[in-house]
């Protein structure tokens, strides 16, 4: 077993970034007074000379990035998803995804677990949002050893890529001997032939204790890790419902247009199955500690587990 | 500039105007309006001004153009193909399905076209990335961007606005198109903007006031742009919308209607006896 290291993925996120940099001229990163936040401050320290803050106006600072990327660079704007996505919409859909410029979106404080600052912070939606523009890669890592590689692959790809990253620190389960990041490929996790759990970003982890929960009571759960929500791993995600018959996804995000949505459309096309979304069931989060939240919206393992054994007893 | 050149330049202009017609009517949709308004400033950046070379339209060290009022481009274009970005011919093809010259500029179909625009308030950040590129790159091109006075109306322009100035961005020019009207009307009855010097000076600009139909006052002013270090400059173009074509002339209603073919036949005739007294002065 590899090392648990504890760390927010907005954390990891920075670290990357800086390492990137190094090798790296062409990479600037911009954020909308919320460095802080966000951990681009971690790149701030190292590079202040590539950093730029351009206060709080999140539309400005996408289109001054699309302008960098049309000069050459490779731009990081960061923010809260719910300003990034949100706020800015228009501008990456316009300025950034219709002409293909090179920018690298993130998007903090993503989902529920931002905890105490309640649902104007909490945004549910940004994969769905992101989701819906053209030629947009979306990304929505685990752990901190995802973060890491799936930061490095944004990097290394040319054109719009939207990165999702968590305030919440949470423990890391991929072991950095042998894990590797492959842009749109699902990892199995866990083998299992009697359903199948997707599940994406911080949530894996829970997914994951309860598929080895339950293996102790003889339920064969397997569980399939996807990280990049788009493009999507069409051939896992129609191999499982083939080989187990029904699935369940599991994410931090509205299940209208995230995950949910982009798992049943290629079931839809591929294999149809009965599908059980577990994540924010079309409402607003509220404030409250990150994990009484994730607890309440039914996202940790013992409310997994239980979904689990409902559908498994239910049958095919 | 001597009169001769000068003459030049309307002669160029005039076959602008006659570009952004042709082209409309042949879409059967555009903006006319906007697009004749601001064709003598877009000859003067293309003929006098910018350092670009047609030939090799992506050059690293070109100076920039992004026409933040996008809906303007078929101007644009017709000076873009008299430079020989491309064919004249494209322009009766503006906005035709498997069009090159798309309904707002589209760098990725046009050879010329430095930024993808047309939603309005976006194209000045991107001015401001391409100028703030220049500055860590050390290199020495600079970034043009032209907004409609209505356009200004939008916050991301503010937000620019203040961008550009705290990162002093001296190489970058920012033109607003003064002509007044907007779809609704005349922009001081829409949501009236004045007083606009005072609005950049506020946001840190150096702010020049000129006729935009008045070649000298643009050469003057952009000029006077280059010699302003530390921050960035803003050319307030006073215009008269469908500047050219008499009956278009302050019309709000031409600002997004095309010519029907009496009435292209009838503005055409207007700029062709327009070229044609300029070129006998010659």
């Amino acid at each position: 077993m590899a090392e648990v290291i504890k760390k927010a993925t907005r954390e990891s996120f920075g670290e990357a970034l800086c390492e990137l940099a190094k090798e790296n001229e062409d990479i600037v990163v911009f954020d909308a007074d919320l460095a802080a936040a966000t951990k681009t401050s971690i790149f701030q320290k190292e590079y202040a000379d590539r950093f730029f803050d351009c206060g709080i106006a999140e539309g400005n600072m996408i289109g001054v990035a699309a302008g960098m990327a049309a000069a050459g660079k490779i731009p990081v704007a960061a923010s809260f998803a719910m300003f990034a996505t949100g706020r800015a919409f228009e501008q990456i859909r316009n300025s950034v995804a219709y002409p293909e410029l090179n920018v690298k979106i993130a998007g903090s404080h993503a989902g529920i677990s931002t905890g105490e600052d309640g649902a104007t912070h909490q945004c549910v939606e940004d994969m769905g949002i992101m989701r819906a523009i053209p030629g947009m890669v979306v990304l929505n890592p685990a752990d901190h050893w995802e973060m890491k590689a799936a930061t490095k692959a944004a990097i290394e790809y040319n054109g719009p890529v939207y990165i999702r990253l968590g305030r919440l620190a949470i423990d890391s389960f991929n072991d950095p001997e042998d894990y590797s990041f492959e842009l749109g490929k699902g990892i199995t996790l866990h083998e299992g032939s009697d359903v199948t759990v997707i599940a994406t970003g911080l949530v894996v982890n829970e997914a994951l204790k309860a598929v080895r929960e339950l293996e102790a009571e003889g339920i064969s759960a397997r569980l399939i890790n996807i990280h990049t929500i788009k493009p999507i791993d069409r051939e896992i995600i129609a191999k499982a419902a083939r080989e187990t018959g029904r699935i369940i996804t599991v994410e931090e995000h509205n299940v209208v247009g995230g995950l949910a949505d982009a798992v049943c459309q290629v079931l839809a096309e591929e294999c149809p199955v009965k599908v059980t979304k577990i994540g924010v069931q079309d409402c607003f989060g509220y404030s409250g500690p990150a994990w009484e939240l994730l607890d309440k919206f039914g996202l940790t393992q013992p409310h997994i587990a239980k979904v689990i054994r409902e559908v498994v007893a239910e049958g095919k | 500039m001597d009169s001769s050149e000068i003459r030049q330049l309307k002669i160029l202009a005039a076959k602008a105007r006659k570009g952004a017609i042709l082209g409309t009517y042949h879409a059967k949709s555009g903006h006319p309006g906007g697009s004749l308004s601001a064709a003598d400033i877009f000859t003067y950046l293309y003929y006098k001004e910018m350092r670009v070379d047609p030939e090799n339209p992506q050059w690293e060290d070109r100076d920039r153009f992004v026409l933040s009022k996008g809906h303007c481009c078929p101007s644009l274009y017709a000076i873009l193909a008299l430079k020989g970005y491309f064919d004249w011919e494209e322009l009766t093809v503006l906005r035709h399905v498997g069009a090159m010259l798309q309904g707002h500029p589209d760098m990725k179909r046009t050879p010329g076209i430095d930024m993808s625009t047309g939603s309005l308030g976006q194209g000045v950040s991107a001015a401001c990335g391409m100028a703030l590129a220049a500055k860590l790159d050390e290199k020495d091109y600079r970034v043009y961007t032209v907004l409609g006075d209505g356009e200004v109306e939008e916050g991301q322009v503010w937000e620019a606005a203040m961008f550009a100035s705290h990162n002093k961005l001296d190489n970058l020019v920012v033109i607003v198109d003064q002509n007044g009207l907007q779809i609704d009307g005349a922009v001081e009855d829409v949501a009236g903007i004045e007083p606009l010097d005072k609005k950049f000076e506020a946001f840190g600009f150096e702010v020049v006031k000129i006729d935009g139909h008045d070649f000298e006052q643009i050469k003057s002013a952009l000029d006077k742009a280059k010699t302003v270090k530390g921050k960035p400059t803003a050319i307030l173009a006073k215009t008269v919308k469908g500047k050219g074509v008499s009956f278009m002339e302050n019309q709000v209603g031409w600002h997004g209607v095309a010519p029907n073919k009496e009435q292209y036949e009838a503005a055409t005739a207007e700029l062709d006896a327009q070229i044609k007294e300029l070129e006998g002065e010659c």
